[in-house]
């Protein structure tokens, strides 16, 4: 009776993780389709590109230089046990733009923005703004939803590019100032190892993972119920989902861009 | 009511799970005409409106506007429809991120293609409609009192001059003076627009002044309806008990202790 039960939770756990997703993605086609559909909203765009990207630089540029920083350090502590230091530059290159820079990124702006866009659009729901807007013949996918998901994919990119400069800038300063490199050397280093592959891969990476924090944050928020604290809990899952869903899609295009 | 209803409701249906809100709706409105629908707390006033705004999909039933069926319409049909309602809602719902001239010329500028310029005339003239200056034209809804609010939703809501309007508790949360203002202001706003309107309240001082015709839901069905005149001799002990607020009668009001 035990394992029956056992295993009743277990078969009701999947089927609810199937409904969940199948909502998410009719929620995505939906917003997709009503965003290549006028009227459009240049103006919504351009403030949500403002809010997602401008807004976002000195958080994201923050966390990528010190990260920089301590991959250089970290790397520079392993790779001496091997009289390999040398290799710094090009450890430091490949893991900012192939990786660190696009998740990082992806963390960050999911932490800001998919919390904001949750909470924003889950409060306009609880207090029926949205029905609102739905009485005004306005269509609530293609005026709230949409411009984020446009802002997502296009501005998360354009910030790991510059994630992606301050990051290496982070590694060069730590192995020029503190570990006595050459500075030309490194930077010559750099620039042979790095291949375009790397840096387009990383931006792909985060086209994918704005879209997936701008559409976490507007589908939580959107079914958020019951006032303040559905607000808050479409707010904590918008950020947990997208964070889960950047990592698992990491992994997933890492193989897809660069496995042999 | 004579000649062809502005809004024909027959055997309305809507379930939450195991919970049965509406039971079988049968709602006449007829043109022109101010209907009122009273009722207790949970008995499907709103959800019945929402039903026929679209905002949520009955199980089953009519709903007919102007002798068209309007369940089942597609998006776009849909948005096509709603330019002839206008909406008060019970929080106001008010946009917070836009100026009060903006919440007020919305549907003008999104819904209706006008220039921002024009949609702003218009607006200005709403707000003094009812009774607002330029001066608050500029401010954020969150700078507003309660009853400032509920006029700028009522300027929104009548701004492109729609043939049908809801008013979800219009008066709840305000004071009865601030209370009949809005009352006048829906009576002179409906009569101007020559609309058709439906109210949901509780509130029979504002009932007995907005209303031509009453209906009572109880248990997701109209258990009475008639004129407004026929209301303190309806012969229904339902009505009765909820017309003078008595606790004791056929209503039992769900009191669960916590």
């Amino acid at each position: 009776m035990t394992e029956r039960n056992f295993l009743a939770s277990v078969g009701r756990t999947f089927l609810d993780f199937l409904a969940v997703t199948g909502r998410i993605v009719v929620f995505a086609l939906a917003a997709i389709f009503y965003a290549l559909r006028p009227p459009y909203y240049p103006r919504l765009i351009l403030r949500q590109m403002v809010d997602v990207g401008y807004y976002s630089l000195p958080v994201v540029g923050l966390t990528a230089v010190f990260t920089g920083m301590v991959l250089a350090l970290q790397t520079y502590t392993g790779f001496s046990r091997f009289a390999a230091e040398n290799a710094i530059a090009n450890v430091v290159v490949l893991s900012v733009t192939r990786e660190l820079g696009p998740v990082i990124a992806g963390l960050m702006v999911a932490g800001r923005i998919g919390a904001a866009i949750a909470a924003e659009i889950g409060t306009m729901r609880v207090t029926d703004q949205i029905d609102a807007l739905t009485t005004l013949s306005t269509n609530p996918y293609r005026y709230l939803v949409a411009p984020r998901l446009i802002a997502g994919f296009t501005m998360v990119p354009l910030l790991v590019l510059v994630a992606d400069i301050i990051g290496v800038f982070g590694g060069f300063l730590v192995s020029t100032y503190k570990l006595q490199f050459n500075a030309a050397s490194y930077i010559q280093r750099t620039v042979d190892f790095l291949q375009t592959q790397d840096v387009a891969a990383g931006l792909a990476k985060a086209a994918v993972f704005g879209f997936i924090v701008a559409l976490m944050g507007c589908y939580n928020g959107y079914h958020s119920r019951g006032g303040a604290q559905g607000v808050g809990a479409a707010t904590t899952y918008a950020v947990v989902s997208s964070s889960i869903l950047i990592l698992v899609f990491d992994y997933v295009l890492t193989e897809a861009f660069f496995a042999r | 009511m004579s000649g062809d209803p502005k809004i024909a409701i027959r055997g309305l249906r809507k379930s939450f799970g195991s919970k049965h809100v509406l039971q079988g709706i049968d709602l006449d409105v007829g043109v022109g005409e101010s209907l009122v629908v009273i009722g207790g707390s949970g008995t499907g006033k709103s959800v019945m409106l929402k039903c026929i705004l679209g905002l949520l999909q009955p199980d089953a039933g009519s709903i007919r506007i102007d002798g068209s069926e309007v369940v089942g319409l597609s998006a776009g049909e849909r948005e096509a429809l709603m330019r002839k309602f206008g909406m008060l809602f019970q929080g106001s719902a008010l946009f917070d991120s836009l100026a009060v001239w903006e919440n007020v010329a919305f549907g003008l500028i999104q819904g209706r293609g006008l220039k921002r310029a024009a949609a702003r005339e218009i607006a200005l003239q709403k707000l003094a409609a009812v009774g607002l200056g330029a001066d608050v034209a500029a401010l954020r809804p969150a700078e507003l009192s309660g009853g400032m609010q509920k006029r700028v939703a009522l300027a929104r809501a009548i701004a492109a001059e729609p043939e049908i309007i809801f008013f979800d508790e219009p008066t709840t949360g305000l004071d009865p003076i601030m209370a009949d203002i809005i009352n006048d202001l829906i009576i002179k706003c409906v009569k101007d627009l020559g609309a058709t309107a439906i109210s949901i309240t509780h509130d029979m001082a504002s009932t007995r002044k907005i209303a031509d015709r009453v209906a009572m839901i109880h248990n997701g069905r109209i258990i009475w309806a008639g004129l407004k005149s026929e209301i303190d001799r309806s012969g229904n002990p339902y009505v009765d008990q909820f017309i003078h607020g008595r606790a004791e009668g056929p209503i039992r009001m769900e009191v669960r202790a916590r």
